[in-house]
């Protein structure tokens, strides 16, 4: 599985996508940081920026790569090499390459910028590590999506699809059944939604820790009092790595059925 | 003759008096070594100097007209004993004092300075730490309260003080002070024709200031900084509010400002940078804000309810989470000639004005006024997207709320 | 050394294999030929472990392939289109695949014969058909397996390549192993096979070697006895 997660690690660190991708993430650390000259703004446009388009990237990328690399897969999975190490082994080289261009996109500018030095940096530990977690997630589903997709096209759509639906439409219904259940209690329900979303929940997770949370009122701290103890952190990230480990373990299984 | 003659010897002697006013030094060694035997020992209108030293002495009442002058900051040490310096005459000075530990009491409000049912009262230049109450005027009017600094270390309201409190007092001057962590910097009931000028009220538990039933006062120029709330005015009628600044009073139930049940009142010049919610408004009617500047607060206004023949003009609305928050109906408020940042109007006839109307209200912020829990989508892009459409064609928010006339260019 | 048994496999509700019996055991080259869509790939794939069979038994040396991915390393497998990583060099590639089977190649002698020295630090996605091609038969051939499987080898190879590529089959077969390939140039098969399998509708409708299908056609040649096994289906 390492060999080919060095293989697709590196074969995807040479492209112009991860090139651009890094370049984007150093532009938008570097003109929020020295051009806004505010550390707590940038985590806040940062955090827009991150649980939209870090979903996007990764299963267009995610889709992307399983396709194209199709052929390649054939050809390894000729070799006596475990099925599943080829594709889990792919997916981690997709993942870890994007998770790479996030953190060290974003990470020079800071580091330049002396965010050792500033309380933020909790902050931005928190945005990087949901990023990851994000980009994980995402591509994990675009690789299930893909391997349940002959048709490139047809993957492609469910792929976006699911990203709209998670970013977009979710939430939609989430408002919908807010309003219309507005004369029960609906804390539980509220947390329950936002932890079933990996999107919703890094959202919280980073409004939480920012100033704008003062703005979420009793809402906010029903929240807070849920995702502020240790136990509510650990129930959170519970939640983001079943969001990985399901779709893992689902691809797993899958490959070994799969003819090619 | 004889009549004539009293009166003369009786003038001269009130003119001598006058003439011969008395200084009486106080320090540590001298012969006169406390502050109480030295307004013992004063004739009225004589000048106590107090010497650099430390005075562990309480319950001092002032009864004559005197000027008790500190040099150097003399500290004057409750030992947390109660009441420490009470002023029951008119006429009276405090100057230069450093006064410490106030003694805590949950039945009487013990002050550090306390002016009872005395007028033309001076009080300056005092520091005052470690108090339950910092200065407190009682039924006095006619009197300056000017640049005392007073700096509490208040954790709980239930047992902390006002820094200035003015109850039943008229036409009192408060200007220049520096308040820090009391429970109210400065409480003003039932007191009328107040001014308050440059002070600075910051990080204190409750209100930076705070009115209850005092009508006609005028606030200007003063800072409140992260405070429970900057500015409390409730129940009072024509409150002048110019050229303050209400800065970082942020938390879940903070307000830069806070007006409940306020007629005729004028809000003008003020700056609200980074408050929660820069203006609450509850019950306000006749009130004009204008000249205003609101920069970055989660809600720059959010009208409760009730409110009548509000005017909001001129003001800037630069970078709020949202603009305007209404909870009840516009009624007859008036917006017009605002700047606001998030306007994407154009004027196409270049007269300064835009040829769309604004609409201030966001769809979303109209969700959560209808059902609060909604807040939690806050920064979902599903939220920016129906803000979105909203803006493009309104179907939901209340369309007689907008501004015919947004201005293009940021008022200087 | 390979073993099939009612080997059946379904793509959807399209019955592909419909219970293949083969028994490959003697070294030397099985052509196995067929009409489109007569489950050639689809056989080779189930060999290979990509295509996973409905049911039947397939056994390599005597060990049954189902969720087992070490017998792998006893074939070398020469891929139809050969598509590789784009952003690969040729060497790259080649270094790969050897560090992947984590064994020596004898890359070397091969690219001399190919000619590809110029192309080795070039990238794979701008090679032409042919070029791509002769690395694809680098990669299968630079291996010492017992067992060999082309799939279409001659697909845009140049006279040159291709003699090569002949005298590179035979070589093997000289060393005693079993080479399972497909192709649609029936001369060439012609040339190199010692035995025919021929599929049919998902079955194996012919094996022998082109002598006893000439006869059983009674076709002059082999190409009319390859038409003639098609014609004979149709009547």
């Amino acid at each position: 599985m390492f060999k080919i997660l060095k293989y697709s690690f590196f074969d995807l660190i040479r492209s112009r996508w991860s090139y651009v991708y890094l370049l984007f993430y150093l532009l938008l650390g570097c003109v929020l940081l020295f051009l806004n000259n505010d550390l707590s703004k940038a985590v806040i446009t940062l955090m827009n920026v991150i649980i939209i388009l870090i979903p996007l990237i990764g299963t267009i990328f995610g889709v992307m790569y399983y396709y194209n690399s199709k052929e390649f897969t054939e050809l390894l999975l000729a070799q006596p090499i475990k099925r599943s190490s080829i594709f889990i082994g792919q997916y981690l080289g997709v993942a870890l390459s994007l998770s790479m261009s996030l953190i060290i996109g974003l990470g020079i500018p800071f580091i330049l910028y002396g965010l050792f030095q500033s309380n933020e940096i909790w902050d931005f530990v928190l945005l990087l590590v949901t990023g990851t977690f994000l980009t994980l997630i995402f591509t994990a589903i675009a690789f299930n999506i893909a391997l349940y997709n002959e048709n490139k096209i047809k993957g492609f759509s469910y792929s976006i699809l699911f990203w709209l639906f998670m970013a977009v439409i979710y939430d939609g219904l989430f408002l919908m059944s807010l309003i219309a259940f507005q004369s029960y209690p609906l804390d539980s329900f509220s947390i329950g939604a936002t932890l079933f979303n990996p999107i919703d929940l890094s959202r919280i997770l980073i409004i939480l820790k920012l100033d704008i949370s003062a703005l979420l009122g009793y809402t906010g701290a029903v929240f807070q009092k849920f995702f502020g103890t240790s136990f509510g952190l650990l129930v959170s990230i519970a939640a983001l790595s079943l969001w990985v480990i399901v779709p893992l373990l689902n691809m797993y299984r899958k490959c070994r059925k799969k003819d090619f | 003759m004889c009549l004539l003659k009293n009166f003369l010897i009786g003038s001269m002697l009130f003119c001598g008096l006058q003439i011969t006013a008395q200084t009486i030094e106080v320090c540590n060694g001298c012969p006169v070594s406390s502050l109480k035997a030295a307004i013992k020992m004063a004739q009225a209108g004589d000048t106590i100097l107090v010497k650099r030293g430390t005075y562990k002495e309480y319950n001092i009442v002032v009864d004559k007209p005197l000027t008790i002058k500190g040099e150097n900051f003399p500290v004057i040490d409750g030992e947390d004993q109660g009441e420490i310096i009470r002023i029951v005459s008119d006429h009276v000075t405090i100057d230069g004092l450093f006064i410490v530990n106030v003694g805590t009491s949950y039945t009487s409000d013990h002050a550090a300075i306390r002016v009872v049912r005395s007028e033309h009262f001076l009080i300056q230049h005092v520091v005052l730490e470690k108090l339950f109450f910092g200065i407190y005027i009682e039924k006095s009017n006619h009197g300056k309260i000017y640049h005392n600094t007073i700096i509490g270390d208040a954790q709980d309201e239930y047992n902390s003080g006002n820094g200035i409190q003015l109850w039943y007092s008229k036409h009192v001057v408060v200007e220049k002070n520096n308040v820090q962590k009391v429970r109210d910097g400065i409480y003003l009931e039932f007191s009328d024709n107040i001014t308050i000028n440059e002070n600075t009220s910051t990080n204190n538990l409750r209100y930076g200031l705070h009115f209850m039933f005092s009508n006609d006062d005028l606030y200007t120029n003063n800072t409140f900084e992260n405070n429970g709330a900057g500015v409390a005015v409730m129940f009072s009628k024509r409150i002048k509010m110019l050229n303050n600044t209400f800065k970082k009073n942020w938390g879940t139930a903070a307000f830069g400002l806070l007006l409940k049940e306020i007629n005729d009142a004028e809000i003008k010049g003020n700056v609200f940078e980074e408050n929660t919610v820069a203006i609450n408004i509850e019950g306000s009617n006749r009130v004009v804000y204008s000249g205003n500047d609101f920069i970055s607060n989660g809600y720059a206004i959010k009208v409760l309810g009730a409110c009548y023949t509000n005017t909001f003009e001129k003001n800037n609305f630069l970078y709020n989470s949202f603009d305007v928050s209404y909870h009840s109906k516009i009624n007859d408020t008036i917006f017009q000639h605002n700047y606001w940042s998030s306007y994407t109007g154009y004027d196409l006839d270049k007269d300064g004005v835009g040829d769309v109307p604004y609409r201030p209200v966001k769809l979303f912020s109209y969700i959560v006024n209808k059902t609060p829990e909604t807040i939690i989508l806050m920064r979902s892009l599903f939220i920016d997207i129906i803000d979105f459409s909203e803006k493009v064609s309104p179907v939901f928010t209340p369309d007689n709320l907008l501004d015919m006339t947004p201005h293009i260019k940021r008022y200087k | 050394m390979i073993s099939i048994e009612q080997l059946h496999k379904k793509f959807g509700k399209n019955p592909v294999l419909k219970g293949i019996d083969l028994n490959i055991s003697q070294k030397g080259i099985v052509a196995i030929l067929g009409p489109n869509g007569s489950g050639k790939t689809t056989l080779i794939k189930s060999i290979l472990g990509m295509v996973i069979p409905d049911k039947g038994t397939l056994l390599v040396a005597n060990v049954p392939i189902n969720k087992n991915w070490k017998y792998r390393d006893q074939i070398d497998y020469l891929p139809q289109i050969a598509n590789f990583p784009a952003n690969l060099t040729v060497k790259e590639l080649i270094r790969m695949i050897k560090d992947v089977r984590n064994r020596p190649g004898e890359d070397k002698r091969l690219i001399k014969l190919f000619k590809l020295e110029p192309f080795l630090s070039k990238k794979l996605n701008t090679l032409s058909g042919g070029t791509k091609q002769k690395v694809n038969i680098v990669l299968t051939l630079m291996f010492d397996s017992p067992i060999i499987i082309l799939d279409e080898p001659t697909t845009g190879l140049d006279p040159i390549a291709l003699i090569h590529l002949k005298e590179l089959i035979k070589e093997e077969k000289a060393k005693g192993k079993i080479i399972l390939m497909t192709s649609h140039i029936m001369s060439f098969v012609e040339e190199m096979a010692d035995e025919i399998v021929f599929l049919l509708e998902g079955k194996v409708y012919f094996k022998g070697n082109i002598e006893a299908l000439k006869k059983q056609t009674e076709a002059p040649n082999f190409e009319y006895a390859i038409a003639n096994l098609l014609i004979q289906e149709d009547v």
